[in-house]
């Protein structure tokens, strides 16, 4: 599909995931991100693949742990107390070294909460989501053209470092409906020598499993884990900055939020106030150079979210505290406005009191 | 950016979204820039659907239409939660069989169409919501009437193509429907 299509943004997840060679799609229903599964509903039987609807998110995710043990692209989705239910099996995925990329459309929480668009699972994705020592990557798309293009690396990416790959969506941004091409140069996956294909008598079998019941193999594997996510720090960040160059006030969002953020931005500019737009598209690993780049020439660094305020914490982190960090937040399922954000970025380019 | 931003909304069941959808693929097929956000949810079962819609020569940051050039109506609840959001010097397009009141500003400009009363009478009931897409064409030049048969034909899903004709039909008629307007043909499209 190279021309140049309008989609939604759940549908081109779906179609940008069979591009990169997924044949395997497990899910179950829930509301901001059911076209996804009714895209797969659709293709998967026509192209030779398995769309199944399972009897819970738990079993999608584990038929994701059995599809990823044999080797295949295999994705799942849903949206936030889905994903919770999801997330024991993404933990084991993680501690059996399984690539698999699962979608969270995040809609308000905690609990059941509502259906509109939040950020609030910023935690749970970037912290891992499950129990244990573990991280999954997190790509956070802001545009349709980017659900597609960060859905095919993330089959990439998780095939390359051999960990689940998330991508943190939102209600917004798989509702809307935009151009999007799949030009995409796909690499092949590369070779899986772990994966339970059947031995044919000519190997050892292969184990996939993340139970391990010594102490100083678990501390081992543990350890060798975290060796390869520091690569993964050094190598996978990717972040979007726009007029960070001289800018007096950065706003620092990502996805819907970014978007918002970059007409304020721009109106801003407009008014003669040097702002700009710092927007990580990896939230783990998370672009921490980039932000640490912004100490001594930034005066203040406004975070914008759809959640009481969860990567506020990362940039804190990455600036060492040494920029003053004011939140612009709205939850539960609302959205923040561009005038507020617009507010917020005259109020500290006054040099306003910051609370932090 | 010189943009159009649309916001579309009335009762769910009145073709607003597809009214959204049709502007899109016009714009598309104009090789613009464009977005389309519906509402979904509750609030669309519940019988009230609205979507944004921007049409732009340029790049566009937020899909979400806070401070519409131009809002289409369909039921008087839509105009009472939108009006006040209509950019100063925007157009307020009124169904007016089904809206019995009239736009309360003095700084934006209402125009009425018949639109529902106009579908009854051509045998063409349900499209009112098109009959007032070709009244935002004809006032706003939002996009070019050589765009429209190509646009309707990417709209209407193939399984649904005999519904074309009645749909033309529609957004002529609109385009034909002669209103008064102090400021017509001015551009009215803003930065955001």
């Amino acid at each position: 599909m190279s021309e140049k299509v309008l989609m939604k943004g759940n549908e081109a997840i779906a179609e940008a995931a069979i591009t990169a060679g997924c044949r395997h799609y497990f899910g179950y229903p829930i509301t901001p991100q059911t076209e996804i599964a009714a895209y797969m509903a659709k293709r998967m039987p026509k192209i030779g693949g398995t769309f199944l609807q399972a009897e819970s998110e738990i079993a999608a995710i584990n038929m994701v742990y059995g599809a990823a043990s044999a080797g295949k692209r295999v994705m799942t989705s849903s949206s936030s107390p889905g994903i919770s239910l999801k997330s024991e099996g993404i933990s084991y995925l993680a501690g059996s070294d399984l690539p698999a990329v699962i979608v969270n459309a995040q809609r308000g929480g905690p609990g059941l909460g509502g259906i509109q668009p939040s950020q609030s699972d910023y935690f749970q994705a970037t912290r891992g989501g499950g129990h244990g020592d573990y991280h999954i990557l997190v790509l956070a798309p802001a545009s349709v053209q980017e659900m597609a293009a960060l859905t095919v690396k993330a089959f990439d990416l998780a095939d390359k470092w051999r960990m689940p790959a998330m991508i943190l969506a939102d209600g917004t941004i798989g509702q809307v409906m935009e151009p999007v091409t799949f030009d995409f140069d796909i690499a092949p996956a590369p070779e899986k020598p772990w994966a339970t294909t059947g031995t044919e008598l000519r190997r050892p079998h292969n184990i996939v499993n993340s139970l391990c019941l010594q102490p100083e193999e678990l501390e081992r594997q543990n350890f060798a884990r975290f060796d390869r996510y520091a690569q993964v720090e050094k190598e996978e960040p990717l972040c979007e900055e726009y007029l960070t160059e001289d800018a007096d006030v950065v706003v620092a969002a990502f996805g819907i939020a970014a978007r918002v953020s970059k007409n304020a931005v721009d109106e801003a500019r407009r008014q003669g106030i040097k702002a700009g737009l710092i927007r990580p598209i990896t939230l783990w690993p998370f672009p921490k150079a980039n932000f640490a780049k912004l100490v001594g020439k930034t005066k203040a660094i406004i975070t914008v979210e759809l959640s009481m305020g969860q990567m506020v914490e990362d940039v804190l982190l990455a600036t060492k505290c040494r920029i003053p960090v004011e939140k612009c937040n709205r939850a539960g399922g609302m959205i923040p406005s561009s005038e507020r954000v617009l507010r917020e970025i005259v109020e500290a380019s006054q040099g306003g009191e910051i609370p932090w | 950016m010189l943009d159009y931003g649309f916001v579309i909304a009335g009762f769910g069941g009145q073709g607003l979204l597809f009214a959204g959808k049709f502007l899109a693929y016009a714009g598309l097929l104009e090789n613009r820039e464009v977005s389309w956000l519906p509402s979904y949810g509750p609030e669309m079962r519940g019988g009230t659907a609205n979507c944004n819609v921007i049409l732009s020569d340029g790049p566009i940051g937020s899909p979400i239409v806070s401070k519409p050039n131009v809002l289409m109506v369909m039921n008087g609840p839509s105009l009472d939660r939108y009006e006040n959001s209509v950019y100063i010097g925007g157009r307020a397009f009124v169904d007016s069989t089904l809206v019995t009141r009239k736009i309360v500003r003095d700084d934006i400009y209402g125009i009425y169409v018949p639109a529902t009363k106009m579908a009854d009478e051509m045998g063409i009931s349900g499209l009112a919501n098109m009959i007032l897409i070709g009244s935002i064409i004809r006032q706003t030049k939002c996009i070019k009437e050589e765009t429209i048969v190509e646009a309707l034909k990417k709209v209407i899903p193939a399984s649904k193509a005999n519904l074309f004709d009645a749909n033309y039909k529609a957004v002529r008629a609109g385009l034909d429907y002669e209103v008064k307007e102090d400021s017509y043909g001015n551009d009215i499209r803003h930065d955001w």
